[in-house]
């Protein structure tokens, strides 16, 4: 119990953060038309591939000597650029298929 | 002081833009630009995190991070620009499952630099489970919208099978936790049998509620990234995953409604209209 309130205490910006996000996340997607469902998905799909980052900090921070760590590190920012950039260029490709639809 | 403050405030723009861009693709005169927006931030925080890391790198590190993004844009961009129009979905779930491999894969790195630690072990192995589940399910998703895997596809009782998984999943990363164990094939196991669920999970679902799944795994990947976020103490992380989290949970709720099925009926697996379950002897 004295673990958890540790832990609300140290990290109550992030909580703060987290809860705030989940409601801008909740409001963003208020009335979407349908036809911008599938768009709005892979843009988030886009956005969350944010993960890179966490896995370039990996590779940033991982010992010279642990040749696994820095394998995996590098598959994993690979699979990161693959989902930001091709998350980001697939939506593009949609939305411009809307424009010519109009 | 100043550095910190401004990778910081890279990342302070890089979340707005997030939110802008999503805010801008919910209407259909803006969702080209909003899109570009969210593609401008993305960018900046990740040379912002490149550039300004405060520390000793060796340089041979930042080859192999260059490389890794050279041979990935090449790759998504060629991809993405050159698949058929009507393909675009099982893309979507392509890359999402990219996202969710590389979330668990930073878990099972940064696994043994936290033994000890039950918070950061919590939020590393719900990483794994949920980062693997995103990853094997979206690889179903892609194989089943391909036409790869064309028919749903039903082991007995999968509905109490795939119930059980997931709950011995959840009770073994429990015990990785409390036990603050440094076993790396613990977490490997953890890590298939996560895997293992993403595909049970996925593979009863049929061709015509994809998207629907393929929106609720994106969330997921969207809470894995998070969880990635609160293992760093990185904000940009932290605020588009949750984001993603958020409103991708949202948005599987209005496809849902568009397709008027309820996500129960979706996951659980009643076909035609939710009011008549069909495989509700199986569901409960």
């Amino acid at each position: 119990m004295n673990e958890l309130i540790d832990f609300i205490s140290n990290n109550i910006q992030m909580i703060y953060i987290v809860i705030l996000m989940i409601f801008v996340g909740v409001e963003i997607i208020g009335h979407v038309p349908a036809v911008l469902h599938t768009p709005l998905m892979s843009g988030a799909n886009a956005i969350h591939g944010v993960v890179i980052i966490g896995a370039i900090l990996v590779l940033l921070g991982v010992n010279p000597e642990n040749y696994l760590g820095q394998a995996l590190g590098f598959v994993a920012v690979l699979l990161g650029t693959l989902n930001v950039v091709g998350g980001f260029v697939v939506t593009d490709r949609m939305l411009e298929m809307f424009k010519k639809k109009k | 002081m100043e550095y910190i403050f401004s990778l910081e405030f890279i990342y302070l723009i890089a979340s707005m833009t997030y939110i802008l861009g999503l805010k801008m693709l919910g209407k259909p005169e803006s969702a080209r630009r909003g899109n570009l927006i969210a593609a401008a931030g993305m960018t900046i925080a990740i040379f912002g995190t490149i550039f300004l890391y405060q520390g000793e790198v060796p340089t041979f590190i930042y080859v192999l991070i260059g490389t890794a993004i050279l041979i990935g844009t090449i790759i998504g961009w060629v991809i993405a620009k050159k698949v058929a129009m009507t393909k675009m979905p099982e893309l979507v779930s392509l890359f999402n499952g990219m996202g969710g491999a590389s979330a668990a894969l930073i878990g099972l790195i940064e696994f043994e630099h936290y033994t000890g630690h039950k918070l950061s072990t919590i939020t590393i192995v719900a990483g794994i489970i949920i980062g693997s589940i995103s990853f094997s399910g979206s690889m179903i998703a892609w194989a089943k919208l391909n036409g790869t895997l064309n028919r749903p596809l039903r082991l007995p009782k999968y509905n109490l099978l795939n119930n059980l998984v997931i709950i011995s999943i959840f009770v073994f990363a429990g015990f990785i936790a409390w036990s603050g164990t440094d076993s790396q094939f613990l977490l490997y196991i953890l890590f298939f049998a996560a895997l293992a669920y993403g595909i049970l999970f996925v593979l009863p679902i049929g061709g015509a509620d994809m998207p629907v799944v393929i929106s609720l795994l994106n969330s997921f990947t969207g809470l894995a990234a998070a969880l990635g976020g609160f293992l760093y103490g990185n904000m940009v992380m932290l605020t588009g995953g949750i984001l993603v989290g958020s409103a991708g949970t949202i948005l599987t709720f209005a496809m849902c409604n568009a397709m008027n099925r309820s996500l129960v009926s979706v996951i659980f697996g009643s076909f035609g209209s939710s009011e008549a379950p069909m495989a509700g002897s199986e569901s409960q």
